[in-house]
């Protein structure tokens, strides 16, 4: 299974600890993290499944180009991390 | 009087209170984020705090008096695969709410309503105190709504709310850019009430077009419905036959602003800050004053005792001005952190705190 992390970031505002989840891309991966997590959802993309826009996703040391609809294959053993971009003042 | 006001800053959700000795922060909670805007409802007593935190999106919460806890915000439904959404310039235009831009109570005849208006240009209702929120889609899918542009804002939308006191069927939203739009029947249909508004920056055969007016703020007399006051990019305007026509005032030093409060028993008495108009956005000389009339817009008072008169760069954002139930007392934030508070309509001004966060939004409580 694919293991998916959240940036330390995140846990501020919600629970989102490392998960092992099964899926062919990471929209499926996500999907299934937040059928268990719901509330997670909307820090990570918006209501049409998108990515946040200073969201970014890592998988083996890719980052993912389809931003709008997360077809980014997946392997089983894959290392999955959400990151985030830092800003302002 | 109100002896609580809500601060919604970029640094978080300030309390200040009225103690013995005077105006004192008594509380900080969101330290750190962003919050654009609070609500309290007294039908309820419950209160709403909207967040963006950028990088994870927009969030509403609420406080029943047992803390804060995060519920659902209002969300767009899917976009159909189909659909080009673009705003009136023809930049793309997300269906996902970029920002809580207003929050406001319904009518008292029902406990449950919560109105939002957001970026990109969506209106929602909660029957539920927030509990869940759904779009409405007369105006969404009005082809006049794919037309509004961003102003100031990269995209357009819904600011102001005014629920008519006397049918919560009658609602006004103010959009920038895009008018008011009106409807009488709950919401299944809407119009536009811009006429007589002026955007003096577009070209002449636009300018007096309804649909493109830049409304920065619009209240509504609670004690004279049929008179609605509008800060907008342009100017001031007031409308006595609510919000069908609309007649252009000039103020002194400036009619420039963001923000306006009505009081809740004179109709013809209205305050605004004022700026220099536009590209400066900074008080006339570097002295922040607030404006006043007392008679419709025929003359206006530059009020000024308490606040600093030379060196200011204050801005007052357009949910940064707001007014008590009794309408003696007013307060005001600014972009720079300052909070003003006046006990006696705006003769005098007492300073809360000068070194706050940027401040988006002042409210009573």
């Amino acid at each position: 299974m694919a293991t998916v992390t959240f940036t330390g970031n995140l846990t501020r505002h919600v629970d989102c600890p490392p998960v092992d989840v099964q899926g062919a891309s990471v929209r499926d991966l996500l999907a299934k993290i937040f059928q268990d997590n719901p509330r997670l959802k909307s820090y990570v993309v918006d209501e049409q499944f998108a990515l946040r826009k200073h969201m970014g996703i890592i998988i083996d040391g890719e980052i993912v180009r389809d931003r709008k609809g997360l077809s980014d294959p997946v392997e089983s053993n894959s290392e999955v991390f959400v990151l985030q971009a830092l800003s302002g003042g | 009087m109100s002896d609580k006001l809500l601060v919604s800053t970029r640094k978080g959700l300030l309390t200040a209170s009225r103690k013995k000795t005077g105006w004192e922060i008594s509380d900080v909670a969101f330290l750190g984020d962003n919050v654009t805007l609070a609500l309290h409802d007294p039908r309820s007593g419950y209160s709403y705090a909207a967040l963006n935190h950028g990088h994870f999106g927009v969030k509403l919460h609420r406080n029943k008096g047992d803390g804060w806890h995060e519920i659902v915000a209002p969300a767009y439904p899917s976009k159909p695969d189909d659909e080009t959404s673009t705003d009136g310039w023809g930049k793309e235009l997300p269906w996902a709410t970029q920002l809580i831009w207003a929050l406001e109570t319904g009518s008292p005849d029902e406990p449950g309503v919560i109105w939002a208006g957001t970026i990109p240009g969506g209106l929602f209702k909660s029957t539920d105190h927030g509990e869940t929120w759904e779009l409405n889609r007369p105006l969404w899918d009005h082809p006049s709504r794919k037309r509004w542009m961003g102003g100031g804002m990269d995209l357009p939308g819904i600011h102001c709310i005014c629920v008519d006191p006397r049918s919560s069927k009658t609602i006004r939203v103010g959009v920038s850019t895009g008018g008011i739009w009106q409807t009488d029947d709950g919401g299944k249909s809407w119009s536009c009430r811009a006429s007589g508004m002026r955007a003096e920056y577009m070209p002449p055969e636009k300018a007096h077009d309804p649909e493109v007016q830049d409304v920065h703020c619009l209240v509504q007399s609670p004690s004279n419905p049929d008179r609605l006051w509008v800060q907008h990019h342009n100017g001031i305007f007031v409308s006595s036959d609510g919000s069908a026509n609309w007649s252009e005032l000039y103020a002194t030093p400036s009619s420039f602003g963001f923000a306006v409060a009505v009081h809740p028993a004179e109709p013809d008495t209205a305050w605004f800050v004022p700026g220099i108009k536009d590209e400066l956005r900074i008080p006339v000389d570097g002295k922040l004053i607030v404006t006043r009339t007392r008679d419709g817009g025929k003359t206006f008072e530059s009020l000024g005792n308490g606040l600093p008169e030379k060196h200011a760069y204050d801005i007052a954002l357009r949910h940064a001005l707001a007014i008590d139930r009794t309408g003696d007392r007013l307060a005001f934030a600014t972009t720079t952190g300052n909070l003003y508070v006046t006990e006696n309509q705006g003769d005098e001004w007492m300073s809360i705190a000068n070194s706050l966060p940027p401040v988006y939004a002042v409210r009573f409580s």
